[in-house]
């Protein structure tokens, strides 16, 4: 039997390397990869929770995470696409028309 | 079918009736859209409103009376409330966040129709996404559940990511979507973290459990790594959500980017959504943390009211000015849920914020009314030199700007006064002295922003000579905001009853207790 913290453990270095991604990568396509790592990460949190509980909600859970971010890279790639109609460019730095 | 009616019955629809009304005319929207002529897409924003009429009257009819009734005989009224065993409550406090949604729906409606012919977008795609994330606004105000609570949030925010790209062949659009999308999808990861922490520690995904819970915890754990986390993940997804400084990047390029209805849309609607889940969260499920979020509250607040309001002054861009001028108005309003000691939430402090919604609901709305409606051929107006000279070109809207400047500016006796004076009452009442001060300091800072509007609007000469004109829809905006704006401003007593009866939580003995 494997402990919960080897799971707990997992989703934290998975979701600290989805944060990281997103913060130092600046391909649009390799952040929202990382945003999809985290939300895993989440997943992976949820079910040992729930195999720890006994309880269901957290299974109900990881349904609903997981099509939150279906629809999530549905619209983002919609978006990633207009943009890039635009300015023929995927690196986040130079899609800088409004100042910071 | 028989096990389904086992689990709901037909009084959990009763409840969710105003989010399914909405929900089916958004797709009405979109089907009626198909069979429309281009000549003919106005017709929309009609089904539109029709749709919001609908929902408001099922709320007032089947939700509100039924409960006042109930209120009224004093009998127990989780009965009247819960819903979908136990997942949403649509208590006082989920109504009138749910009038708040509305209104700024319809408004919001009433300032796009000639906005969008104007731009050469005028799809039914845009009210149908307007409708579709004003469900995920009332869900988030109802929830009670964090499964509830994650979607709503997320249809509130994928909605709104699209309506912010809406002018496709805009770059300014395209990028400030773009940016939303980013920062809001992963401001959502760190959120669902702390919610499966939460749901780690507690084991259960309810509010009111997981307070149960989380009190048994804090005694014999007080400060365990784990919980100081799940605190931490949860509270920053949320003050993204609210834009609060140093959470707050995306909101100016956002603001800035977007169609100028939306960006009054998101600024009102989507800020009170976020306000309603941050206080059903805070307030029902994770209020025996109140000692350790409190420091990180005081911390936030200073930060968001000093970040906001320094960079609104040196802005041209009336926009990207007042997404700063919202940053300072989320920190005021944070003050709000300071106010009190280690363990009690001060009720004026609670109230203080629900009112500041409502007002801020009207007089911004106003305000991006006016902007949206100096869009013109070729004109993109949302330059403070487009603003300027608009006194000698168009005086009403000249004047009613004035209004709702002063309004934000929170001078007496316009409405933007009670929501401040509630929160300051509070301060003081509660013994902080220092915030307190240090929040009328910088509302005599923003008024050097808000008189800067004005004084380009009556002292500069017009740039152009093209005159403003309103669409009958946009005057009828115009005029219930500023209806509002002064109304309550004048008479606040109702609007006082109605933000003090949505704290009557008394069915809810945890709330019931933190309120003093």
């Amino acid at each position: 039997m494997v402990p919960i913290s080897y799971y707990l453990v997992l989703s934290a270095i998975l979701f600290s390397l989805g944060v990281v991604g997103f913060l130092i990568k600046r391909n649009l396509i390799t952040l929202f990869m990382s945003i999809e790592l985290m939300l895993n990460a989440v997943n992976l949190a949820f079910v040992a929770f729930a195999w720890q509980w006994k309880s269901l909600n957290g299974q109900v859970f990881v349904f609903f995470v997981m099509v939150v971010a279906a629809a999530e890279a549905a619209v983002g790639l919609a978006i990633i696409i207009a943009v890039f109609r635009t300015r023929e460019t995927l690196n986040v730095d130079r899609v800088n028309l409004l100042k910071l | 079918m028989s096990a389904f009616s086992q689990y709901f019955t037909g009084f959990d629809y009763t409840l969710s009736l105003p989010m399914v009304l909405l929900t089916l005319f958004a797709l009405g929207v979109l089907l009626i859209d198909l069979m429309l002529p281009v000549e003919w897409k106005r017709l929309n924003a009609v089904t539109a409103l029709l749709g919001i009429m609908f929902s408001g009257a099922a709320l007032f009819l089947r939700i509100q009376v039924p409960y006042r009734a109930a209120e009224a005989r004093g009998m127990s009224l989780y009965r009247f409330t819960h819903g979908f065993g136990g997942s949403i409550a649509m208590d006082s406090f989920a109504i009138y966040f749910f009038y708040l949604f509305l209104a700024a729906g319809a408004i919001t409606i009433l300032m796009s129709t000639r906005y969008l012919e104007v731009e050469k977008e005028n799809h039914g795609e845009f009210y149908a996404l307007i409708l579709l994330s004003m469900v995920g606004m009332m869900g988030m105000a109802c929830g009670t559940d964090l499964i509830v609570l994650f979607i709503s949030l997320e249809l509130m925010a994928i909605s709104t990511y699209v309506l912010v790209g809406f002018l496709r062949r805009d770059r300014r659009s395209n990028e400030a979507s773009l940016k939303y999308l980013l920062l809001g999808a992963f401001s959502s990861g760190i959120f669902a973290y702390g919610l499966s922490l939460l749901y780690g520690l507690t084991g259960s995904t309810r509010l009111p459990q997981i307070a149960a819970m989380l009190n048994g915890y804090l005694a014999t754990r007080p400060t365990d790594p784990i919980l100081v986390l799940a605190l931490i993940t949860t509270a920053t997804g949320l003050l993204f959500k609210i834009a609060a400084v140093p959470f707050h990047q995306w909101a100016p390029d956002a603001y800035e980017g977007a169609p100028t209805s939306i960006t009054g849309f998101m600024s009102v609607a989507g800020k009170a959504a976020a306000w309603a889940l941050l206080l059903r969260i805070f307030l029902y499920g994770i209020h025996p943390l109140r000692p350790l979020y409190l420091p990180l509250l005081v911390f936030v607040a200073i930060a968001t009211m000093t970040g906001g309001n320094l960079a609104a002054l040196t802005q041209t861009n009336l926009k990207r000015l007042f997404a700063y001028s919202s940053i300072a108005h989320v920190g005021y309003m944070l003050l709000g849920l300071i106010a009190g000691d280690q363990h009690r939430v001060n009720a004026d402090g609670i109230k203080g914020i629900l009112i500041y919604l409502l007002v801020y609901t009207f007089m911004n709305l106003g305000v991006f009314a006016v902007i949206t409606s100096l869009r013109r051929r070729d004109i993109i107006g949302d330059e403070l030199d487009d603003i300027s000279g608009l006194w000698f070109k168009a005086p009403t809207e000249a004047v009613l700007m004035m209004t709702f400047l002063l309004s934000l500016a929170g001078i007496p006796p316009l409405a933007g006064f009670y929501g401040k004076y509630f929160i300051f009452l509070s301060l003081i009442g509660t013994g902080h002295y220092a915030l307190a001060s240090l929040a009328v300091v910088y509302v005599a800072v923003a008024l050097y922003y808000y008189i800067k509007v004005v004084n380009a609007m009556f002292m500069r000469p017009a740039v152009d000579t093209v005159p403003v004109s309103l669409s009958p829809a946009m005057r009828v905006a115009l005029f219930v905001t500023a209806v509002a704006t002064v109304g309550i401003g004048l008479v606040p007593d109702p609007f006082i009853r109605a933000a003090t009866w949505s704290l009557h939580l008394a069915q809810y003995a945890p709330v019931a207790q933190l309120l003093r």
